[in-house]
């Protein structure tokens, strides 16, 4: 029986097997491939000359790409560790990577490091700490990273009388809002003209809203990346008791406050309401002339800088500074990981340290895409994005200034965000209150326990 | 001797027919369902080994708010779509038979079915957008007040409900119209000559001799309707709160988003009780196996 079971399950998995793609594998001319995945299709063309760059270098090794959107890349690589079938390397999402340490699943790399003795001090400041597991096994090298700003469109702000340099000096607080607000309520028009801080506007027929609200994405309202983490940080509030920590702070007065002041945005009809914001991306309504002004993260300025039409003419400006007398960014990066079952970690590790290294992201910089880790090439992409017309300098002054804090890392992350996106919901759509928060951190801090 | 002999001719070319038929049943079928509900007493999170931790998962899910309000939303999107899809193919398909012999509109009618759901879903999704959709454009023209239609409580499931009715009802009202046409003229020109209107054909002749294909047609939707999960994944992604995370997508979200398989197993097993015991009493209900049409 047990055969027979085992048999069916063999058979079982054949068209799977088939329709993987194989592990990397030696081909009849003694030469490797390794296989590598990535979710950025902005991106690809970069690491594809890369790739061939490296090919070039070292003929012996070839490097097979293959990218998959976001929402498909995390499956794929999952089933891909569970059947034994993975990539030999692949982008890394902090959000996914500790899972993947815990398990076992990929190789420390700092054998690696101390052998070629590969100088990690060269990439921008904690980058490679968010790297590190909590006993300092070191898992990635960091290739880029991401920062928070505003978006806005030029057309609508100067319609307004709200100049650049205004935009980049705002200030916020949990209270009234600050100036911040005040240009909020300023860019906020109705149907009939008048703006959101004149007597007379109309809360329930918003023509153009100050601010988007972006709820879709899995992790906006979880982490708030995107969302409120650049106001709850600029308010004084850590998520959690530091890297790998296993407690959150959902329930601080500081992050509670941040949270009321954006609802009451809702409420005074500067910001679309979670009914109103589902559907069409932020990107496109700001493109459309819906909204003046969106946070989100460097890694959409492509998008958004090529979207524009005679009615948009897009735009940066920082984040505002907070109660801490100084801006606030989530700093993000990401690396790539080395599966523990390849067959040719060697290889793999030449390919990782290959992408890691100034000669790749020089090449990474002029796609101006995102921005490399390591500063000579950041230098190098910010020069490559005003090249295209880009001012991004909104991105790198929270890097200059020294103002990012890190992406809190912690195990359950998927579990943090399946728990907090709903409750957010729920107090973004006014149905519960923001203190209803408080018992949602409790259920999580229980996951730790 | 030579009546067994045939008997065994039969068998081994019988058994040869199987084959294909049992390898699919057993590798698709019958080997992931016994490993489902053996996972269900797990905990396993497909990198580690699973452990067994007996009704665990179970007793969990019975104290889990989520998986009751993800049972409550989907007899909600049941209850709107099957209701509101049976109603309109009957009266389609009615039309068809009594009305018209024309491929093109039986064709036009099919027409939404022939679309992918996906495809469906997102071009609803961009045409009920609240700012810049067509729909809330022509709402706010007639000077009604805009509607969320994804983005509300109380609107998305009704919402997804709609979609899927706008695609599904061609398809279904063709499997009646397949069944009207199996009831025999003679039975219509009968209630002609007894001096039925249209509505009391319909109610005393037409409806009761459907019985069996809408028995049919009811198991097949009340099924398929709950396992909704396209449309969602597309569109809401199980929100607002949790208005449109029916039990397919919560263990989905269990399996690959949160990847607790132990518990997406269990979840998976209760609905898989649940469905066989509601296509037993519509079945039982409805006399599915039996026809009025003998006379």
């Amino acid at each position: 029986m047990t055969k027979a079971l085992a048999g069916i399950a063999a058979l079982a998995a054949v068209p799977l097997v088939l329709a993987g793609c194989s592990a990397g594998s030696t081909t009849t001319d003694g030469s490797v491939e390794i296989k590598y995945s990535l979710w950025d299709a902005n991106q690809m063309p970069a690491y594809q000359q890369c790739a061939d760059d490296f090919h070039a270098a070292n003929p012996d090794i070839t490097i097979s790409i293959d990218q998959s959107g976001w929402e498909d890349y995390w499956q794929k690589i999952n089933t891909g560790l569970v059947s034994g079938n993975s990539a030999d390397v692949f982008t890394s999402h902090l959000a996914y990577y500790p899972e993947f340490v815990l398990n076992d699943q990929i190789l420390p790399l700092d054998d690696y490091i101390a052998a070629d003795g590969v100088d990690t001090s060269i990439y921008q400041d904690g980058l490679v700490d968010l790297w590190k597991s909590p006993e300092g096994v070191q898992y990635g090298l960091p290739k880029d990273f991401d920062t928070i700003a505003l978006f806005y469109n030029q057309q609508l702000t100067d319609a307004a009388g709200v100049t650049a340099e205004q935009l980049g000096s705002l200030d916020w607080n949990p209270k009234d809002g600050g100036t911040y607000e005040d240009v909020i309520a300023h860019l906020t028009v109705d149907k009939s003209g008048v703006r959101g801080d004149e007597a007379g506007f109309d809360k329930n027929n918003v023509e153009t809203y100050g601010i988007w609200f972006e709820a879709s994405n899995a992790g906006a309202l979880g982490d708030g990346q995107t969302q409120w983490s650049y106001l709850a940080a600029a308010n004084g509030w850590e998520a959690t008791d530091g890297p790998w920590g296993s407690s959150y702070n959902f329930d601080a007065p500081e992050f509670q406050e941040t949270i009321t002041w954006w609802h009451s945005l809702i409420e005074k009809g500067y910001m679309p309401s979670l009914a109103a914001q589902t559907g069409i991306s932020w990107s496109d309504q700001l493109t459309a002339g819906s909204v003046a002004l969106a946070s989100n993260g460097s890694w959409m300025t492509g998008y958004v800088f090529g979207a524009t039409t005679d009615s948009f003419t897009p735009a940066v400006a920082p984040t505002p500074t907070g109660p801490t007398g100084e801006r606030a960014s989530m700093f993000n990066g990401l690396a790539d990981n080395i599966w523990a079952g390849t067959k040719h970690p060697e290889e793999a590790w030449e390919w990782v340290k290959y992408m890691g290294s100034l000669e790749c992201q020089s090449v990474v910089a002029d796609a101006a895409v995102v921005f490399p880790s390591i500063p000579e090439a950041t230098d190098a992409a910010v020069e490559a994005f005003a090249a295209n017309g880009v001012d991004v300098s909104a991105f790198t002054v929270q890097v200059d200034e020294g103002t990012t804090f890190l992406f809190p890392i912690t195990d359950h992350k998927s579990d943090v965000n399946a728990l907090m996106t709903p409750a957010m919901e729920a107090v973004m759509s006014g149905k519960e209150p923001v203190s209803s928060l408080t018992a949602v951190n409790d259920e999580i801090n229980g996951l730790f326990k | 001797m030579a009546a067994k002999v045939s008997r065994d001719n039969q068998i081994v070319p019988a058994m040869l027919f199987l084959i294909p038929a049992s390898i699919g049943f057993l590798a698709f079928f019958l080997w992931p369902t016994i490993r489902g509900i053996y996972l269900s007493f797990t905990d396993y999170n497909l990198l580690r080994d699973p452990t067994f931790i007996g009704f665990q998962n179970y007793i969990d899910i019975f104290n889990d708010a989520v998986f009751w309000r993800s049972m409550a939303v989907t007899f909600q999107y049941v209850f709107i779509n099957v209701g509101l899809q049976t109603v309109i193919a009957l009266a389609l398909a009615v039309l068809m038979h009594r009305f018209t012999r024309s491929m093109i509109i039986r064709g036009v009618v099919v027409l939404p079915y022939l679309i992918a759901n996906v495809i469906v879903a997102l071009v609803w999704f961009w045409l009920a957008d609240y700012s810049l959709g067509l729909i809330n454009a022509v709402i706010d023209g007639i000077g009604l007040n805009k509607i969320g239609f994804f983005g509300s409580e109380a609107w998305a499931m009704p919402t997804i409900a709609f979609v899927n009715v706008w695609r599904h009802v061609g398809y279904t009202a063709l499997l009646l119209f397949a069944g009207l046409q199996a009831i025999p003229r003679d039975v219509y020109e009968a209630a002609e000559v007894d001096g039925a209107g249209e509505f009391r054909v319909f109610r005393s002749v037409t409806l009761p001799l459907l019985r069996p294909i809408l028995a049919f047609v009811l198991v097949v939707t009340v099924v398929g309707s709950f396992q909704i999960f396209d449309t969602i994944a597309v569109t809401t992604g199980g929100g607002p709160v949790d208005a449109t995370r029916a039990i397919n997508f919560y263990i989905f979200e269990r399996a690959f988003e949160r990847f607790d398989f132990g518990y997406a197993s269990a979840l998976a097993v209760i609905l898989m009780i649940l469905l066989a015991t509601i296509a037993l009493i519509q079945n039982r209900l409805l006399r599915a196996n039996e026809s009025d049409m003998e006379r």
